[in-house]
């Protein structure tokens, strides 16, 4: 239930997110959702894509240096609550988050987030037992 | 393994006696060939007679880099123009250049130092060295060519610059000795490794000589894992004859000065006054041979130290520590006096950076700030804003614990830093901009 997040180091650099954005138009990547994470000094763009290994491609040959990571997206209830009752089962059973963003689009009725812990089989396993829908790496592909 | 063993392993106080015999002879030489020092001596008072003894020669000025450009072109030259044979100067980045003129003889004293400083390598006639400094006017190319041809090694008279070839041609003629910039090897080695998927240990190289420019012991490390071989120091300058002037040996523990052609002290750079042995000043040398340009004193500007003792190798010629950067390139930050060759020490023993670097000085607000711009590592790249943080700060902290003062570093993308073919650029001041 794993999919996979490709991440970019983006140095604090007038045009270097464009530059990045603009490698992977060219290789011809759709961008299903996406996240800055920034400092000071540089910021790391998180996204999930189509094509994840076509993205690396694309990117390491424009310069960029990038790393492929594991993240599992969460399909939440589109209402006022749907992603604290995630959160809650995440927190009362000690997984801390390491990062959440949601997708550009959703999918039906539901809302759709990514989320990264500290533990991420065990949040797989936490959040099927309790009937919370994820997503497979061809579903979100396919969106 | 020496070139000239009955010269490298003279005993001391033989050694000193020709050096005062030669230390007479020149200084007479200078006095009547040149007029920039008859002016000097007579100015101070000196005559070439009060040379009675070594130590005599703490009486005479020193020369220095101003005192060069100032007799530009060929002011300084001891031999009308048709004795000389070679010119060689300076790239005049930082002002008028400096001119050097080689006489035949010249060449030949150049030909066996730097026939001593590769045999130090254990290079020998079966060896094949790939020369990656500049030729033309600046000395590195051909002095060290000249060296090769002297052992019948096997040159590759390749010359500074398009790396690409410069890796086809250590591949292909199966290079064994590599001599380079520090920086410049490990661009090298880098540049097999991700463009062109080569390994740079499986090529046939075993040793490299590496100069003219500043650089760590943590660098050399770098460069001997890197490429699989050991790596030397060499030094040397334009206006005492080019490198050669001193080279390591296979112990790998400072410097040997071919002290038979040059004379070395060092002094305190504020005073001018000789420090005692093993104390860091400025490096002074004279020529004790040269006929075309003879030097008397100069001011090198290259910080360092003798090293007492003898060494294992046999040879009795003094040992210098490694360059630790030039009395002016000394940055002085809130009166802190600091050089470069401290940052990179503390940046090559953290984890996960490249060993390549820029300093940037600024003064935002009437107060000078620190920059060091450090390359992040691909293979240490997270995507935790945490982790990176992490490391950023154990390079400040490294850096403030080396240098005593707070810096702020920046995590920069991987190949950012320019490369240089040449000498590296690590300081750039903005600060009287």
């Amino acid at each position: 239930m794993k999919i996979k997040q490709i991440s970019v180091f983006l140095e604090n650099k007038k045009g270097r997110l464009y530059e990045a954005l603009s490698a992977l138009a060219k290789g011809g990547v759709n961008i299903r959702a996406l996240s800055i994470a920034d400092t000071s000094d540089f910021g790391i763009l998180r996204m999930i894509v189509d094509k994840p290994d076509l993205a690396k491609k694309a990117l390491e040959e424009a310069g960029f240096t990038t790393k492929i990571t594991h993240v599992i997206a969460v399909g939440v209830k589109d209402e006022p609550g749907g992603l604290a009752e995630v959160l809650k089962i995440l927190y009362e059973n000690d997984i801390n988050v390491e990062y959440v963003y949601a997708f550009v689009e959703k999918s039906g009725e539901e809302a759709l987030v990514v989320l990264r812990t500290n533990n991420l089989e065990k949040t797989i396993d936490l959040l099927q037992e309790k009937g919370v829908k994820l997503f497979d790496s061809k579903a979100v592909e396919n969106l | 393994m020496y070139w000239n063993k009955d010269l490298e392993t003279m005993p001391r106080e033989k050694l000193r006696s020709l050096q005062l015999e030669r230390l007479k002879r020149i200084v007479k030489y200078a006095y009547e060939k040149v007029p920039f020092y008859r002016k000097r001596f007579d100015t101070s008072g000196i005559k070439p007679e009060d040379i009675r003894s070594l130590e005599d020669i703490k009486y005479i000025p020193f020369t220095s880099k101003a005192d060069l450009r100032e007799v530009y072109p060929f002011g300084m030259f001891a031999v009308p123009l048709s004795e000389i044979v070679e010119i060689h100067s300076s790239s005049g980045t930082t002002g008028k250049p400096v001119v050097m003129g080689y006489t035949k003889n010249d060449i030949e004293v150049w030909k066996e130092v730097m026939a001593r400083s590769i045999t130090t390598m254990g290079v020998t006639r079966e060896d094949i060295i790939q020369i990656a400094y500049g030729y033309g006017l600046f000395t590195g190319g051909l002095g060290f060519h000249y060296g090769a041809l002297a052992i019948g090694a096997t040159i590759v008279p390749a010359s500074a610059g398009n790396t690409r070839r410069q890796i086809e041609l250590m591949r292909d003629f199966g290079s064994t000795v590599i001599c380079c910039t520090p920086s410049y090897a490990l661009y090298l080695a880098e540049y097999a490794k991700d463009e062109m998927g080569i390994d740079p240990s499986s090529l046939k190289l075993k040793a490299g000589s590496f100069g003219a420019e500043m650089w760590t012991e943590e660098m050399r490390r770098e460069i001997e894992k890197r490429f699989g071989i050991k790596a030397y120091n060499v030094y040397g300058l334009t206006e005492i004859i080019g490198p050669g002037v001193a080279h390591e040996c296979s112990e790998q523990k400072g410097l040997h000065i071919w002290e038979d052609h040059f004379y070395p002290e060092i002094i305190d750079p504020e005073t001018g006054e000789p420090l005692p042995e093993g104390e860091r000043g400025e490096l002074v040398l004279t020529t004790l041979t040269k006929e075309g340009v003879p030097m008397i004193r100069f001011r090198t500007r290259d910080i360092t130290a003798f090293i007492s003792g003898e060494c294992p190798c046999g040879r009795t010629a003094i040992r210098i520590e490694r360059i630790r950067g030039r009395s002016d390139d000394m940055i002085k930050v809130r009166g802190v006096m600091l050089f470069p060759y401290q940052i990179e020490k503390a940046i090559l023993e953290v984890q996960g950076v490249e060993p390549h670097y820029q300093i940037i000085l600024t003064r935002p607000q009437h107060l000078d700030e620190i920059e060091v711009q450090v390359e992040m590592s691909k293979e240490a790249f997270s995507d935790e804003v945490r982790e990176l943080e992490v490391l950023k700060k154990k390079l400040e902290k490294r850096i403030e614990e080396t240098v005593g003062i707070r810096v702020k570093v920046t995590l920069v993308e991987p190949k950012s830093i320019p490369r240089s073919e040449g000498k590296a650029k690590r300081v750039i001041d903005k600060r009287g901009l």
